[in-house]
């Protein structure tokens, strides 16, 4: 550790880091996702997904979902920071283990290869409510919502059944029950 | 049918409508047709700088001595890229500043357009908020927005990029709406709960001090006059940020000093030492906290601020009032009164023991230093300044290095809006153009510059302006040709090894003066200071006074690299006390 040379003092503190998912609701003006994402990376802040996309035609009201780690007091920080953005009407933090709320991401999977290989894929799939979205003698594109985790483990599962390519979105979320965010 | 305005006139109308008198600025090719306008506008007084950085900077200093949002007018591309250090400089202290900049015609945005430039995109991160106006309905209600976000809340700056072509299109003009809230954001959210707590924490406390800050002059005057009240019905020590100098009166007895890295040894140790810290209207930065882990162990921190992001950054507290200053002082005040009348008097055996203690801190003298009767000691500079212009109600403005905390240590400041420095971004050739602002906005009051060579040459230009509009700043310059807080960091901290950090070939900055068509004074020894400075006090015109000082003094007491509160290098005095007295200095 840089103890004698600088004029800022260093912590040996380490803390624990937990996953969040904020939520963000924003006006839907030019340069509203840059001013989000520019507040993470300008104070050194993560983000893992990002899913974005506008709510209200009427009120153009967009609903950004950020999945991001860090300390407790970073994530204060984040919701505090994001509050102060003039464009940001409401910002709601969960972690990632709450059972109240449902976090889901969505995935497209293209396997190539024989018949064999497109059925195996196609039931290692099954779990996640898949839904074959094209279909070829020699390949498949397979839709699956899932978690985050359970997309990595398919993404490396269904490498041996030919998988060739691999796109997905960032979590969303939304509350169980008749509850909706505040 | 109600009259059509272009978008250049509408600019104005709305200025006028939010009583801007004065703006700062430089014309170009995407302000023209604004600046085609501004004769127009009698009420409405332009201010050339030469430089946009210095328009920025002239613009903050004409907000934090008036009190009201400082207005800047640039062209695209460079003149928005040059004025980004003024905006970031202002956001970083809370300064309100409304910048309009120009921008390339709206079919030319994108296209890599002469002078074109991202500027909303540039600006993003060191503006409150920023606006591209693509469509001239919109003009009017942004720039009112624009003036609502720049003063509200925390103040900062705000930027609304207008192309050219919008300036010449025509629309009716909007009258600014009274909004209650901003996008649902207010700004008190405290309860009388708090406020109890607070009372309650006080009175239990027998080690306690009030840390203050730039929120409380944020706040106006009426804060500083609260404060006031609080502190004496209270009877317990204050200490201030560097941007809260004098909104608590520098000379009084429980003020114990600035704290923090250059901060003085009594109300560091106070700070390390207290059971009860009652931060108002600061924000806990790390040049004020020195090691994060070891400040303040022992106290139940307080917390008053009107941004909720402030609370628990960077320092956890016991007790946060989200709220202005001014508003949460008066209802302490009133609650302080109904509840416990006699507090001071109830309070003043719990604390005596607190208050001796700072007395033998006191007695240390943390900034005294060792006087000469041949070269001038910076710190002495200072003093006689101080001595000599105590009486005349005078704004200080600073650059940024020794000479800025020597002045902050030295100047004692009684009232607020009095004290401009560039703190959080720490802007080397900020003093000079904030100094034309502050005059601007006070034609009749003495204004200062203190100054370092090297950091004055990097807004020199300005004296330009001073002349033009015959503003008589005085740029009191401690000419020791070197940077020297770099110097002094490379000092004690990389074994003397003075890499850069000497200036030669400076300017002779008397002759400059003659060259900007002001007047020029150099004094060289202590004898002739005082002379000197009453020629320079009494010359009604801008003055660049050449002060050569001891080159290699150093700025002490000092808060070495991430060290606490409590462990402090004091002055030579205390390091090298028998080698100096053995020469037979006198000490002052």
């Amino acid at each position: 550790m840089p103890s004698s040379k600088s004029a800022y003092s260093f912590s040996n503190k380490k803390e624990k880091f937990d996953t969040h998912i904020i939520v963000v609701w924003v006006d839907n003006e030019a340069g509203v996702l840059a001013r989000v994402v520019g507040l993470f990376s300008g104070r050194g802040y993560n983000i893992e997904s990002l899913a974005v996309a506008q709510v209200d035609e009427k009120l153009k009201i967009s609903r950004i979902t950020i999945v991001t780690t860090g300390t407790p007091q970073v994530i204060n920080q984040i919701k505090l920071q994001l509050r102060k953005l003039v464009p940001v009407h409401k910002v709601a933090d969960f972690k990632r283990e709450d059972k109240a709320v449902i976090f889901k991401e969505m995935a497209l999977f293209k396997i190539v290869g024989t018949n064999n290989k497109l059925e195996g894929a196609l039931k290692a799939c099954k779990k996640y409510n898949p839904i074959l979205l094209d279909k070829t003698k020699k390949s498949n594109v397979i839709q699956i919502t899932a978690l985050r985790r359970e997309i990595d483990k398919m993404s490396k599962d269904l490498k041996k059944f030919g998988l060739v390519s691999v796109s997905r979105t960032g979590a969303v979320a939304m509350t169980r029950g008749a509850d909706i965010f505040k | 049918m109600s009259k059509l305005y272009s978008g250049a006139e509408i600019v104005f109308k709305c200025m006028e409508d939010q009583n801007v008198d004065h703006i700062f600025g430089y014309p170009g090719g995407a302000v023209l047709p604004i600046y085609d306008e501004l004769q127009n506008f009698k009420s409405i007084k332009h201010v050339l700088v030469r430089h946009e950085q210095g328009a920025g900077h002239a613009a903050e200093g004409y907000a934090r001595s008036s009190g009201k949002p400082g207005v800047i007018l640039v062209t695209s591309g460079p003149g928005a890229t040059n004025v980004v250090t003024a905006l970031t400089d202002a956001y970083m202290d809370s300064i309100p500043l409304v910048c309009i900049s120009g921008q390339v015609p709206t079919h030319l945005i994108g296209t890599d357009a002469f002078q074109e430039c991202d500027t909303t995109g540039i600006t993003r991160p060191c503006t409150k908020h920023n606006w591209l106006v693509k469509d001239i309905n919109d003009l009017a209600e942004t720039i009112h927005k624009a003036f609502e976000v720049a003063t509200t809340g925390r103040p900062g700056p705000v930027l609304v990029d207008i192309p050219k072509d919008i300036q010449f299109q025509k629309t009716k003009y909007k009258k600014p709406k009274k909004e209650n809230k901003l996008n649902g954001k207010s700004h008190n959210h405290f309860n009388q709960n708090s406020i109890d707590q607070l009372i309650d924490l006080m009175s239990k406390s027998s080690k306690p001090i009030f840390y203050t800050g730039g929120g409380v002059i944020n706040s106006g005057p009426k804060a500083s006059e609260l404060l006031r009240e609080l502190v004496y019905a209270t009877g317990f020590p204050i200490t201030s940020t560097l941007q809260g100098l004098g909104s608590f009166p520098g000379d009084d007895n429980q003020f114990l000093g600035m704290l923090g890295m250059h901060g003085t040894y009594e109300a560091n140790n106070a700070m390390h030492d207290c059971d009860l810290m009652i931060n108002i209207g600061a924000r806990f930065d790390d040049r004020i906290t020195g090691k994060i882990d070891e400040f303040s162990p022992k106290s139940k921190k307080v917390h008053i601020d009107i941004d909720p992001s402030s609370i628990n950054k960077n320092v956890k507290v016991d007790l946060a009032i989200v709220g202005d200053v001014k508003t949460v002082l008066s209802s302490t005040l009133k609650s302080l009164k109904q509840k416990k009348s006699k507090f001071l008097k109830s309070n003043k055996q719990k604390t005596s023991k607190w208050w001796e203690k700072i007395q033998k801190w006191r007695s240390v003298r943390s900034l005294d230093y060792i006087g000469s009767e041949e070269t001038i000691k910076p710190q002495y500079a200072i003093e006689r300044l101080y001595e000599l212009t105590k009486d005349k109600d005078s704004y200080i403005t600073t650059e940024v290095g020794q000479h800025q905390m020597w002045a902050a240590q030295h100047y004692k400041f009684n009232k607020p809006n009095r004290w401009m420095t560039s703190g959080g971004l720490g802007t080397m050739g900020y003093g000079l153009p904030a100094a034309v602002g502050v005059q601007v906005a006070h034609p009749k009051k003495l204004v200062i510059d203190i100054a370092g060579e090297a950091s004055v040459l990097m807004t020199i230009q300005e004296m330009s302006t001073a002349v033009q509009y015959k503003l008589p700043i005085k740029i009191f310059i401690l000419n020791n040709q070197y940077m020297g807080m770099v110097r002094q960091w490379q000092e004690l901290l990389h074994d003397k090894n003075y890499s850069e950090s000497y200036t030669a070939a400076l300017p002779d900055f008397v002759k400059l003066a003659e060259a900007y068509n002001c007047v020029g004074i150099r004094a060289k020894t202590p004898e002739e200071l005082d002379d000197k400075i009453i020629e320079m006090l009494n010359t009604d015109r801008p003055v660049i006074f050449d002060c050569m000082v001891d080159k290699v003094e150093n700025c002490f007491p000092m808060i070495p690299s991430g060290k606490p509160h409590n462990q402090m290098i004091l002055g030579p005095k205390d390091q090298e006390s028998k080698k100096i007295t053995g020469k037979g200095k006198s000490l002052v």
